[in-house]
């Protein structure tokens, strides 16, 4: 179950600051170990860039998760142009804007649950969690 | 808009990265060492980021494309105090950094593009483990 949501929006640089801290809170709050935070606020980051850049801006909503499993959860989404390829832009060094690449596919690796939905033309919602172990 | 300190010891120059950078600030970094390196003729580059609790794809392209500019520019980049839990995740996110020199401290690092020696400020501290 989870608990209270802080919804952030993400439509500047400052923005994608702002989330990682947030995720930090949230991952230190849940005791999450440090290299198992500093995955997930990687991720963060990377995904908060995407939304940004690619997604033309969008919102981040943080949640801690209580009950069987104990972790954080992220939700990033945008309404961007969407991806018309979802397993191309999840391969490494694929990229449409000038970055080396690395967001999706490096930011899956990062954390224990990803998923990623899109509409082209409609826009991208990714989700990702890291658990306690 | 606020930027990153560079301090010149020696003919190295040495920055202390301390806050958590948006893009623009980082992006201002790299222009701002470009320009002081020539500036100063500088011969190193430190740049300490043990302060830095994450560094994403982002910040590792920037300290790459610095390392690279400065070596066109005849002068050397090492980027020292990266934090071990840092170092697990810029692997696994597929950046190993090629062409950076890392060295633990900030102490190894000068020694490393032999900054401060160069200056005759090396004052023998010749304890080095």
């Amino acid at each position: 179950m989870p608990t209270t949501t802080d919804t952030l929006p993400i439509t500047s640089g400052d923005d994608v600051v702002r989330v990682r801290q947030k995720v930090r809170v949230r991952a230190t709050e849940i005791g999450l170990s440090l290299v198992d935070q500093t995955k997930l606020i990687t991720a963060a980051s990377e995904l908060a860039r995407n939304t940004l850049d690619y997604g033309k801006g969008g919102h981040a909503d943080i949640e801690t998760v209580l009950g069987d499993r104990r972790g954080v959860r992220v939700i990033f989404r945008d309404r961007g142009p969407g991806i018309p390829d979802i397993p191309q832009a999840l391969t490494d060094g694929f990229t449409s804007g000038n970055g080396l690449g690395h967001g999706l596919g490096g930011a899956r690796r990062l954390v224990d649950d990803f998923d990623i939905q899109s509409i082209v033309g409609a826009g991208t919602t990714v989700t990702i969690a890291r658990w306690k172990r | 808009m606020d930027s990153i300190p560079i301090l010149k010891i020696g003919s190295a120059l040495l920055v202390t990265i301390q806050v958590d950078m948006h893009d623009q600030l980082a992006t201002r970094l790299q222009d701002d060492l470009t320009e002081k390196i020539v500036q100063h003729r500088a011969r190193g580059v430190l740049i300490d980021i043990s302060a830095l609790e994450i560094v994403d794809s982002f910040i590792g392209r920037m300290l790459a494309n610095i390392a690279n500019v400065s070596r066109l520019l005849d002068a050397d980049t090492v980027v020292v105090g990266m934090r071990p839990e840092v170092a697990i995740t810029l692997v696994e996110l597929g950046l190993g950094l090629p062409g950076v020199k890392t060295a633990l401290n900030a102490e190894r690092g000068l020694a490393l593009i032999g900054g401060v020696s160069a200056a005759g400020e090396a004052a023998d501290d010749a304890d080095d483990d």
